[in-house]
Parts: C-alpha cells; structure tokens; sequence
C-alpha cells in the first residue's frame, strides 16, 4: 500500500512532531509514504477569510500534484474539510472542466488520518502504547464536515495503557476558528475559556485532537495559564509504542 | 436607563448603520459576567428540550429535508405564488399592499392608520416591524405604540433591545423584570415570582386590549393556496391582538410565503422543536381576510422587500430566505452564548443575523458580520431548513474581501497583505521554505527561554493577548523528511519488516 503523504502547511512549520508522529505510525503498519517535495497549502487560510481566488490558485495546485497519488493522508480535519466542500465550489466558479474532473478523481483518494487507518486500512489496534489519561476534543471540522463519527474513539479504545476521560461539551468548538481568533481575539478568547474549563476539568494529562489548529490553542492557553495538562496530536499517541518521558 | 441597559453600556445600538463593528460591540458583553450567565443559562434550557423533543422524532432528517425543500419551491416561484396569496387575500376581503423597501412599508401603514384615525396601536410578534424601524417613526407621528408580547412589554417598558429572536428579552433576568414593571406600571411591592410578574403583565395589557381598535402583526407564514396568515406564540396575547381590534395589519417579509395549506403540517413541526423545544406551540392563529362578526372587520397585508429580492437573485445565498426565524442557530452558536445578541447591531443576531444582515444592507453595513464566526457549523447542524450558514458566511466574506480589493486602505491592513503575500509564497516550495526559515529567525527574537512566546508585536499580538505560542521548531518537517531520504534510508526498511513480522 503506497500513499502520499500531505502534512500541510502549519504542521510543516510548526508541528513537524506530528508530521514524523505520522510516518512512524504508518510505516509500522506496511504502508510505504511518499512526499511530494513542493507541497505547501491547502488553501483554507485564504478561501475562509474571503480570498477565494487567492484560495483557487492553491487549490489548483495541489489538485495537480495529487493526481497520481494512490492514497492522500492528511493529518489535519479541516485541510481536508476544505478540499472536500470547497474545492469543488471553487472549481466550478473559477476553473474548468478539466480540473473539475480531476478534482472528481482525487476527492475519493484523500483521507484523513483517523479515515485512513480505519476505513483504508481496516485497523483499529495500530499497537500503540500510551500509559495515560487522556480526553478527546473533537474539532468541528472532524465532527461535522467529516462526520468521523466514534472513529478517532475506536482509535484511542486500542490503545494500551491509556485512559479515555470524557469531555463534557463535546461538541462545541474552542474558538479557534483561524483568522477569527485574532480578527474576533476577544470572543475566541472568550469561547476558549469555556473550552478550556471543560477540558481541564477531566483531570487528563494530555488533551488530543486530529488538528493541530484546536491544540495550538488550546495548547497555548494551558502555557498561559501554567495549566498541569499538555496538548499532543492522536497521531503522536498512535505511533507511541513506549512509555514517554514524564509530559515529555 | 433600564438596568438591562445599564448592564449593556448603554443602550444596545441595533440599527446597522450605526452600530460598531461586532468585535467591539461585543466588548461590553464580554465583560459582563452576569449578563452572560442569563444568556447561556436560558439558551442551555431551550437547547436541552430541543435536543430532547428532535430525538423522539426517527424522521427528524426527512423533516428537515421537506421543510428546506418546501422553502425552496417556494422561493423559486416566489413572484408566483405572492400573486396567488393576493388574490386570495383579496377574495376573502383583505387588502394587500406591495412595500418595495423600509420606507415604503412605514408610510403605507402610518397611512392605514391615519385612515383609522388611530392615535393608539397595538403590536404583535412582528420582528420586520423592527427591521424597518416602525416604533420609533410611529411615535414621531404622534401615535401611541404598545407591544403586547411579554418580552417585548418588559423591553418597551425598559427602554432595552431585543437580544434573540424567539426570547428577545433573554438577557434580562427576573429581579430585572421585576424593576421595570414597578417602576414603569407604577406597583410598590411587587415581588418578583413569575406568578406576581405575569398578573402585572395581564393588568397592563387588558387594558389595551380592550381600549385600543387597531393592531399590527407580523406573520410565520402566508399560504398562498388560501390567501391565509399564520403566527404561532406561546402567551395568548397573539390571539387577543389578532381577534379583538377593529383593523388588524399584517406586515410580512415576501419570503414569509408557503405554497399550499398542507405545506404546514411539516413547518408547524420543525417550528415549534426548534424555536421552543415544544411538540406544538400553544397558539397557532390562522386566518384568511375577514369575516363578518367573528374578528378585526378591516385586514390589511404590508409585503415587504426591503432587499429580498436581491438575496433571491443569487444563487448560493438564497437559502438565507429559507429562515423561519426558529432561533435554533444561535442557541447553538458558541459566538452567540459568549456575546449574546446586540453585539450583532441588528434585529436579527446570532448566525442567520450574521449572514442575513449584511445581505438586506448590501453590504453597505455589517461587514463584520460575516466574520463573526468561527466556521464550526453546529448553526447548519440544527437548521431545520438546512441553511448552509457556513457556506453563506464564506461567500459574504469573499464578497466583503472583493470591495476591499478596490480600496486604497488595503495597503494599511495588515491581515490583506499578509494573506496576499502567503498566497503567493505559498505558490511557490522554494518561497514557502525560506518563509519559513526567515519566520524561524524573526519568531526567535520574541521566543523566551522556555521554548514559547508570550507577547509579539501586530496582528500577532492579538494572539498572545490570551495565548501563548510555542516557537517554531528547528527543523520543518519537509526538511527531516530530506534528511532522512538521504542519511538513514534504513529506518524505513526495518519499519516496514517489524510490519510484514507482525
């Protein structure tokens, strides 16, 4: 089994952990990943702040360097919500019909992580060894443009030695929200701390999420407040076959 | 200054044009621990029996879909089926009147009244007589305008602004009410049980009820089929005010209109658990034109365009007028419960507001609206006509972002350049790299010993003002990637064989 690998732009720069978190994951379970080297951006910074052409042009080109991909893994909810609902609207507007098919082709082959492993490849026990109590924020994007359902909970069910704690408000979104949380800082902030009072209120040591967005800032505000919980993406708690160091 | 008004700052600034933008409007809000516990308290309550009462129902998603599909036939032949509501109106002895914008509908009913000779009206759920600011117009002209819906009495009274659009007076609480009603209606010792609340509230309105012979509602639905109108309440009020005037006016948004009688029977459905988290709403009032000696003798229907017709012409964002004003999507919005509704400048807050708003104005106000969100999509989740409210804000943001391209003040906003230049370092690997590598050195001057950020200058800033940000790390990912393609081809293999092993 061969698939590409899109780590996308802010996992790149600021969460290469998740990104080699991915690799050992999938390279332990036989799938031999690619990288295409020129990769950048989905896009989605741009479409949902309001530059859809700006958006288009990125969209184009990542639409083109996929087209051979047997499989696209991308460890990010929302990166892969934006080319599922956006692309297509973008397209039709701005494209032709030829990258409308293309776009056709390629939908089918791109896969979340949490997709990938359980509805591609068919695991649910990766083998991963976790010994810790952990509670599970679904983002919005995973929740209701991907419908990942019990997915990710499946995932974590498997893991050996760690303990699921569950968060109340599952379903209501952190504040993130991209751009939003600096052009509306003082609501995101506000939404946040709602968020955040939820989340530490599991008592867990380590909060995990399939964006690294929700956990940069929610991460960010657990060093803020000197708060005793870490953020950490699933992909880092799958392919963990040993104990960590202590909130390494 | 009513005490909700206090709470507020000031009294809440509804009128688009001159509202602040949503950021700052929400400030007040957000610095009110009170104000925000009466709003998430009562939206929690309304959310809890709404997801209750969708539950019981299995076909709740084929619900949601007649309804959304009903709405759109409808619009789609709205020109169609406006004329059939009028001809029937008129056959069964209303008079309808065409209202092209806000202006138009206040001189026709202010000249309906004066016919009447009316220098007293009477009010019911009508939220498009907000819209349009009718009360404020009324009273210069010299006549006296009383709202008979008990948020609204408690509002008036208060001199405060509706906060939502099912609960408008959600943001007050019940010592507050019972303030307003002891100073304004001019009761000592009144306590504040609901019981005591409510009789004050029934005092004061038989009285207009009984005095005053005209009234103006607004509609749920229109049926085009029966030439009828709809409105659906919780409190009786509704119905003493739609029966015992001489003259009864309905004012309607031209998307209010629903093609057949039947057509109700799934609206009256997704209304009520949506809106109220009820089964059925106490009160369903429907009526066609008037009828000799049950009911007002004169009717009159004041429909409103006021900018419809332009959400109708395009595409993607017609779905907005699929609205029943349920109030689902803002009990479900995480925006709404931190800020409640008037930081939304308008009549309509919360998500709908958010997309609705901006589209009646043109875009000539409310530019922040579309922004005030954070694209999380539990408003499409519990829509019981499935507006894609997300998809709506993303176009109206792209729509905003194309006027500002014209604008010579893009080259001083910072967020515009710096989305115009990712976009076309991002077009390129090799510029992507080295924005990376400079972003790595520029981030490093601000990055503390313990491996974080604290405070950045700019845009940035408004981050750190809550958050902290970890510093970039030293290797991207891509350049590990390279790394290893080349140093340790190795680790790879030995994955792979502890895989195949297993």
């Amino acid at each position: 089994m061969r698939a590409s690998l899109f780590i996308t732009c802010y996992n790149d720069t600021l969460f290469p952990e998740t990104g080699r978190a991915v690799v050992t994951l999938l390279e332990r379970l036989g799938v031999e990943l690619e990288f295409h080297p020129r990769q950048t951006c989905c896009g989605q910074m741009h479409a949902n702040t309001g530059f859809r052409g700006e958006a288009f042009s990125l969209a184009k080109r990542l639409i083109r360097m996929y087209g051979d991909a047997e499989a696209v893994v991308i460890p990010s909810s929302s990166c892969v919500a934006m080319m599922r609902d956006q692309y297509r609207g973008l397209v039709e507007e701005l494209g032709d019909e030829r990258l409308r098919r293309e776009l056709d082709a390629l939908l089918p082959r791109v896969y979340e992580l949490s997709e990938f492993l359980i509805d591609r490849l068919g695991v649910e026990d990766v083998g991963a060894y976790f010994p810790h109590r952990v509670t599970y924020h679904a983002s919005c994007h995973g929740l209701r443009a991907l419908n990942l359902g019990d997915r990710p909970l499946r995932l974590l069910a498997k893991v050996r030695g760690l303990e699921l704690a569950p968060l109340k408000n599952l379903d209501r979104c952190c504040g993130f929200g991209g751009t939003f949380a600096v052009k509306n800082g003082e609501v995101s902030s506000a939404m946040l701390t709602a968020k955040l009072a939820d989340v530490l209120a599991t008592g867990s040591e380590y909060c995990t999420a399939l964006d690294n967005s929700c956990l940069m800032h929610l991460g960010g505000a657990m060093h803020r407040q000197f708060a005793g919980m870490k953020t950490i993406h699933m992909a880092e708690i799958l392919a963990s076959t040993t104990p960590m160091e202590a909130l390494g | 200054m009513s005490a909700a008004g206090e709470q507020l700052g000031g009294r809440a600034i509804l009128d688009p044009a001159l509202a602040p933008p949503f950021p700052v409007a929400a400030l007040a809000v957000l610095r009110d621990p009170q104000l925000r516990k009466n709003v998430a308290h009562a939206i929690d309550v309304i959310q809890g029996k709404r997801a209750r009462l969708v539950a019981e129902k299995p076909d709740w998603q084929a619900l949601r879909a007649a309804a959304s599909w009903i709405k759109d036939e409808a619009l789609r032949n709205l020109g169609l089926y406006l004329e059939e509501f009028e001809a029937r109106c008129t056959a069964a002895g209303g008079v309808v009147h065409w209202a092209a914008d806000a202006a138009e509908a206040r001189r026709i009913i202010l000249d309906l009244l004066r016919e009447e000779k009316a220098s007293e009206v009477i009010k019911i759920k009508t939220m498009t007589s907000a819209e349009i600011q009718l009360n404020p117009f009324l009273e210069a002209a010299g006549i006296g305008v009383y709202e008979t819906d008990l948020a609204e009495i408690i509002l008036q009274l208060g001199e405060g602004e509706p906060s939502h659009i099912v609960v408008p007076a959600l943001h007050v609480n019940r010592s507050q009410v019972r303030e307003i009603f002891a100073r304004r209606m001019g009761i000592r010792d009144l306590p504040d049980d609901p019981q005591a609340l409510t009789a004050a509230a029934r005092q004061y309105l038989r009285g207009k009820f009984l005095r005053v012979p005209t009234a103006i509602s607004g509609a749920n639905f229109l049926i085009a089929e029966t030439g009828s109108v709809a409105v659906v309440e919780s409190e009786g009020n509704g119905r003493m005010c739609l029966t015992l005037p001489r003259t009864l006016i309905t004012l309607a948004g031209i998307e209010k209109v629903l093609p057949r009688f039947q057509d109700l029977e799934v609206m009256l459905q997704v209304l009520a658990r949506s809106a109220t988290g009820e089964r059925m709403n106490p009160y369903t009032s429907l009526w066609s034109g008037v009828t000799a000696g049950d009911g007002p003798e004169r009717f009159h229907v004041v429909l409103l365009d006021n900018g419809r017709t332009g959400i109708l012409a395009r595409e993607r964002e017609r779905q907005t007028l699929r609205c029943i004003r349920c109030a689902a999507c803002m009990n479900a919005c995480p925006v709404y419960r931190q800020t409640g509704g008037h930081a939304y400048g308008s009549v309509y807050p919360g998500p709908i507001g958010a997309i609705l708003t901006p589209q009646l104005e043109q875009l000539r106000h409310s530019q922040s609206l579309p922004y005030a969100s954070s694209l999380c999509g539990a408003c499409f989740e519990v829509c019981p006509v499935k507006i894609n409210i997300p998809e709506v804000l993303i176009d109206l943001r792209a729509q905003v972002t194309d006027r500002q391209r014209r604008r010579a003040g893009r080259f001083f906003d910072p967020l515009y350049l710096g989305l115009r230049a990712a976009n076309l370092i991002f077009a390129r690997a090799w510029l992507f790299h080295g924005a990376q590598w400079m972003g790595r050195m520029g981030l490093r001057l601000f990055t503390r010993k313990d491996g974080w950020i604290h405070a950045l200058p700019g845009v940035g800033g408004k981050w750190t003002e809550t958050r902290d940000l970890r510093g970039l790390p030293q290797q991207t990912f891509h350049e590990w990637w390279a790394a290893r393609k080349t140093g340790t081809e190795g680790t790879r293999e030995q994955g792979n064989k502890r895989a195949e092993a297993k």
